[in-house]
């Protein structure tokens, strides 16, 4: 791709993720650690960050929360967007099995996770949750990787009739080597008071409002860290007590 | 051992760097997380009177040879602002870091009014930021590049706040040395030398734009290295007052060229782009190897000897 800040990707396909949002997967390719994420501009618009779903082709899942990300799911196969990245520091797989709890959007950061780890012959359960069936985001792409995630919405219209992390009590009980969470920040609190409890290693992803996404102006501060830069993923207990 | 002790306005700092306003300083966490990693003193986040949002994305660039920024000086109101301060000073006073607020506003009344209550904080030191528009001149021109306007803000906030007070002035001015003399006889302790240079612009050239949502914004880094310690030379010849020399500075060889011009500490900013506060730790080795090198035992030996 051509020199300049950002680079520039065209949409290739333009996937619906029920209610929730969209999932564009573009022509171009961004070598990226699982959990890292890039800062997309679209001229004229504004410029966020999103995590990125997929390396190769480039892949982000926009969840519908404003007027940014209602642009980007207005983008049609052929439409351009403006990427700078990656960013941040992203997971790091421990031990051969891994338990992958992803709420809402949450999914979105996991994905690239749950390809690599499969991809080392590790074994990989998801769980993924959402306030009701139309508002889960990503299933078909663990359902493609082979991975059957396991499924909870709050209100029971698909898999489990609760949490996320109430669906994953069965996964827990094997004893995982490594949990990797991504979700609403009151679903990774638990998640990461859950692990610290059961002593199994566990790396949370953060979200925040940035501006520079380069460790620079300190927008985006998590207690003492900056999510651009120390995180977006963190350890549990760096987690835990960063947010006090 | 070189003795790395400084005093700025009557404060004492353990080290010549100080963090730069704007880097790292929006809550209390991450400045004393920079204290922490060997600051000799901390920078807040500007703050006016009122809170502002600042601009949309794209804001802060990294367009190679250095940043651009059009933040907007987003921040949450003085009110706000002294909860942030106090918790930051409770973290950085075990610490014997210093913290200094920075405070800007768009009139004279504004100004006096955000220092007025950014006092209740007790910061060690209050910086006025007079690189913003002046609503009440003519096309807005900033106070900074007035020697007038910059002097009539530093006196009108010395009538609300006797502490150390330093001027954060603009290399943009015209003539830097009678900026800095109109805002010395006004009552300033210290002049903080420079803010960002500018405004730049940089368009990309398939959205055919400007990328900056503000079109315009503050460059800083390594491309102006040679402009800041130019003014801190022109200003260090032309009052005698402490001067933080910031612009570029990203190695002991910088800080050391920052003192050699006349600077008695010196701020770092935009440093922390990929290193983060690690930067004070290795920027504060190398300026005490070279100065061990060149055969300066004090920091007072090197001040201004570049003024033949």
């Amino acid at each position: 791709m051509a020199e300049g800040i950002h680079r520039v990707v065209r949409v290739a396909e333009a996937r619906r993720e029920g209610r929730a949002g969209v999932t564009l997967i573009t022509d171009g390719a961004l070598p990226a650690e699982p959990g890292q994420f890039a800062m997309i501009w679209l001229p004229g618009v504004e410029e966020r960050p999103y995590t990125i779903v997929d390396d190769a082709p480039f892949t982000l899942t926009v969840a519908e929360v404003g007027p940014f990300s209602a642009a980007l799911t207005a983008l049609a196969p052929g439409d351009r967007l403006w990427v700078r990245g990656p960013y941040g520091h992203g997971f790091t797989l421990t031990g051969r099995r891994h338990l992958l709890i992803g709420g809402g959007s949450g999914a979105a950061s996991l994905a690239l996770l749950a390809r690599r780890a499969l991809a080392r012959g590790d074994d990989v359960t998801a769980v993924l949750g959402a306030r009701s069936a139309d508002l889960l985001m990503l299933p078909w792409l663990y359902d493609r990787l082979g991975i059957a995630p396991i499924l909870a919405t709050d209100d029971g219209s698909a898999g489990h009739h609760g949490t996320a992390l109430d669906a994953a009590a069965g996964a827990l009980a094997t004893s995982p080597d490594g949990i990797y969470a991504c979700g609403p920040e009151p679903m990774l609190r638990a998640v990461a008071e859950h692990a610290r409890d059961l002593g199994i290693p566990c790396q949370v992803s953060v979200e925040r409002v940035m501006r520079c996404g380069l460790g620079v102006c300190g927008q985006c501060h998590c207690g003492d860290r900056l999510v651009c830069a120390d995180g977006p993923v963190f350890g549990a207990g760096v987690y835990l007590e960063a947010v006090g | 051992m070189v003795a790395m002790m400084v005093d700025l306005c009557g404060v004492r700092l353990r080290n010549p760097l100080v963090l730069a306003s704007g880097i790292w300083g929006s809550c209390a966490g991450t400045l004393v997380r920079v204290g922490r990693a060997g600051a000799g003193a901390v920078t807040a986040k500007s703050c006016s009177l009122a809170p502002r949002a600042g601009h949309p994305n794209p804001t802060v660039l990294d367009w190679g040879g250095g940043l651009i920024n059009a933040v907007g000086l987003a921040n949450p109101g003085a009110e706000a602002q002294v909860e942030m301060l106090r918790a930051a000073r409770a973290g950085l006073e075990p610490l014997g870091v210093p913290l200094i607020a920075s405070v800007f506003g768009h009139s004279r009344a504004e100004f006096v009014e955000a220092a007025r209550r950014i006092t209740a904080a007790a910061p060690d030191l209050i910086e006025l930021n007079v690189s913003c528009p002046n609503v009440e001149a003519e096309f807005g021109r900033p106070f900074a590049l007035d020697p007038v306007a910059a002097a009539g803000v530093t006196e009108a906030v010395r009538g609300v706040y006797e502490g150390p007070l330093l001027v954060k002035l603009s290399p943009n001015a015209p003539d830097i040395a009678a900026v800095a003399r109109a805002v010395a006889a006004a009552g300033a302790s210290g002049i903080t030398a420079v803010n960002t240079l500018g405004p730049g612009m940089v368009i990309d050239v398939r959205a055919r734009r400007p990328i900056l949502s503000n079109r315009v914004g503050g460059v800083s880094g390594p491309a102006m290295l040679p402009v800041a310690v130019r003014c801190v030379y022109d200003i260090a010849a032309a009052v005698d007052l402490p001067i933080v020399g910031t612009g570029g500075v990203r190695s002991g060889e910088d800080a050391l060229q920052m003192i050699m011009a006349g600077a008695a500490a010196v701020g770092v900013g935009s440093a922390l782009y990929r290193e983060g506060p690690a930067v004070f730790g290795r920027i504060l080795n190398e300026l005490e190897t070279l100065m061990q090198q060149e055969g300066f035992d004090s920091l007072a030996a090197v001040r201004g000897c570049a003024h033949g």
